[in-house]
């Protein structure tokens, strides 16, 4: 079963064209890595994902992407509705600046959920879904900023995780931490995998080789290569993947 | 030569900087002594006394029962604390009620005399009268003159700067009538201001943010005089008409033309504010299925909480100590006012419209500075707020 589904996808930033005829299907509770120089389009194509372009004037899109077989740029779509079954983590932590448990309970709560012992059950849960709860579980009141930056990725993990959505994109999610940090966030990446889709942008090629199950290789807007990381970082078929995961450019 | 410059541009620098404060410095001291001169005056007039008849046991009266007595609204020594005897007061100008000029002699010299006489066959009589017109030995009392007491002036209901025997310098009355102008003020700025900051960095396209902001800025640099004829010749009847009042000039029309005043600076500081909330806090909400108005009110104005803060108090500032606009339009009653339809003076009004007819170094020149004094404080505790706010902001996103 096709989780998502990219049909000849055209994306353009007023004139410029960042993506060039992208097809491509994403497995269901598979991970699934965007590799490519920066510049290549892999982020651009991530945040088709959750319409999260659709906050960038001027920007066009052609062709079809689909999520459980229904296109999410249609009319009938509510987009609201498709972020809380997109999850998203970016690049740099960006807690709210609110305390712990708000921060992972604002999700639910924008969702119109008001029965307070659920929302306790579900931010417990999804902290110890992000491997945080024992850290913070005795200062869930304190500012999520007193929090380390490896933490503060995991909480929003742990916040992305809270509305339980079916796809979970991930913008360089460890780019920004510390090697252990890191680690903990690409421990955590196996784990989740059991319950979501994840589609992970990263430049950190052997992060791609160990989290994820399936590898894209994009350069300049177009996908070059799409198949097992397996045989992206063993036996790749184009020449160009094979210059940049041995690491000659990019 | 180079090293030369380096120096010369140094001790230049130094130099404007001290000097620049130590005159700040020196502005804030004659304003502190001119206005603590106020409390060496006396109550009654230089020069004057307050002369009663020998057997009356009356010796203290407060700045406000003179008036009281002055202006016939107490009329019995019963209720000073006397015996039960009926008030006559007596001023200069009464003279010739009593007396034919013949009496007086040409050039008065017979007056002191026959005050002096009057006074004994009135018993109920206060008079009030030039030291130099009191007889030497005279069988007279008069009233214990003291210093003007702190208590009277700040939280005395009367200004009454230029009454005589007694001025009243009662500064409740202007205070609060500084405060509850300022107040509804902001109560009218805050909203629209908030809404319009809100408006323009949130929803407004960006061509039609280019046009308004710089328009809503403009506003800032409007004269203040300006905004006072247009309250005068538009809001002024527009409130007669509206409310039905006596007179349109009110604490509601200085609020109205202070909010209107106020806006700019509340719009600019607080969009600035909000425009700066992170990109990624607001994708972070929005990447968690909320709407964008869910996310401006969950995250980006709580976020911009501290640039707002300081926005409004910024515009409190400005309605504080906003003179021209307010003394136009507020009608200048120095009453404690009761509705915010009645007139009603603010402090800084009340400093521009008096301070020319004060004679320099008296009592009401130097209640005037004391205004000032209380002005200063009300500003220097705002600006406080504004410190205070946005160091706890900067303290807490760091």
């Amino acid at each position: 079963m096709e989780k998502i589904e990219a049909k000849d996808v055209n994306f353009y930033y007023g004139d410029f064209h960042a993506l060039k005829g992208i097809s491509m299907e994403i497995p269901q509770n598979q991970v699934v890595a965007f590799i490519g120089p920066s510049g290549c389009g892999k982020s651009t194509f991530l945040r088709l994902f959750n319409r999260m372009n659709d906050l960038i004037p001027g920007t066009r899109l052609e062709g079809q992407i689909l999520i459980d077989g229904q296109d999410i740029y249609g009319q009938d779509v509510h987009v609201d509705e498709l972020r809380k079954n997109v999850g998203m983590v970016f690049q740099r932590p960006n807690p709210f600046p609110k305390s712990i448990f708000d921060n992972v309970a604002y999700g639910l709560r924008v969702n119109g959920i008001k029965d307070k012992k659920y929302i306790r059950e579900r931010v417990e849960e999804s902290l110890r879904g992000a491997a945080l709860w024992d850290e913070v579980k005795d200062k869930l009141n304190d500012s999520a900023f007193a929090l380390s930056g490896g933490q503060q990725q995991r909480l929003c993990i742990a916040r992305a995780m809270a509305v339980s959505p079916s796809v979970l994109l991930m913008d360089e999610p460890a780019s920004a931490l510390d090697p252990i940090s890191t680690a903990k966030v690409e421990e955590l990446i196996s784990e989740l995998r059991s319950q979501v889709t994840i589609v992970i942008v990263t430049h950190n090629m052997q992060q791609a080789a160990r989290v994820s199950d399936r590898t894209a290789f994009f350069y300049m807007g177009e996908m070059v290569e799409y198949d097992d990381t397996r045989t992206i970082f063993t036996n790749p078929h184009k020449e160009a993947t094979q210059n940049y995961i041995t690491g000659r450019f990019g | 030569m180079k090293r030369f410059m380096e120096k010369a541009v140094r001790w230049l620098l130094t130099a404007s900087g001290f000097v620049t404060s130590l005159v700040i410095l020196l502005i804030i001291g004659f304003l502190f002594t001119e206005g603590a001169g106020l409390f060496r005056e006396k109550v009654i007039e230089e020069g004057y006394v307050l002369a009663l008849h020998k057997d009356n046991p009356v010796r203290k009266m407060d700045a406000a029962q003179i008036k009281a007595v002055f202006d016939e609204d107490v009329t019995n020594w019963k209720e000073l604390g006397g015996p039960d005897l009926p008030i006559t007061a007596f001023r200069l100008e009464d003279m010739d009620k009593y007396f034919t000029e013949e009496e007086l002699g040409e050039q008065y010299e017979n007056a002191p005399e026959m005050i002096a006489a009057l006074i004994g066959e009135h018993p109920g009589m206060v008079a009030f009268v030039p030291e130099s017109m009191i007889p030497e030995g005279a069988q007279l009392s008069f009233i214990d003159d003291n210093n003007i007491s702190v208590k009277e002036v700040l939280a005395g209901s009367e200004w009454f700067p230029t009454a005589t025997p007694a001025p009243l310098f009662g500064m409740w009355p202007l205070l609060a009538g500084t405060l509850w102008v300022s107040f509804f003020a902001i109560l009218f700025a805050l909203p629209f201001g908030i809404s319009i900051a809100v408006y323009m960095s949130e929803v407004a396209s960006e061509r039609v943010r280019n046009f308004l902001k710089p328009v809503i800025e403009l506003l800032n640099g409007i004269p203040s005089v300006v905004y006072g004829f247009f309250g005068l010749i538009v809001i002024v009847p527009m409130l007669q008409q509206v409310f039905g009042l006596p007179v349109g000039e009110s604490g509601l029309a200085g609020s109205i033309v202070l909010a209107i005043m106020a806006l700019p600076t509340i719009v600019t500081v607080a969009e600035d504010a909000m425009r700066n909330c992170p990109r990624a806090l607001r994708e972070a909400s929005l990447a968690l299925g909320a709407s964008r108005w869910q996310t401006v009110a969950k995250v980006v104005i709580p976020s911009s909480m501290s640039g707002i803060a300081s926005g409004v108090v910024l515009g409190i500032g400005r309605a504080v100590g906003e003179t021209m606009a307010v003394l136009m339009v507020t009608g200048n009653a120095a009453v404690i006012p009761h509705s915010i339809l009645e007139p009603l003076r603010t402090i800084p009004a009340t400093i521009a419209a008096e301070l020319g007819e004060a004679p320099a170094g008296g009592a009401h020149y130097q209640s005037l500075f004391l205004l000032g004094v209380i002005l200063f404080f009300i500003t220097f505790f705002i600006n406080l707020c504004v410190e205070y706010i946005s160091h706890h902001n900067k303290a807490k996103n760091s």
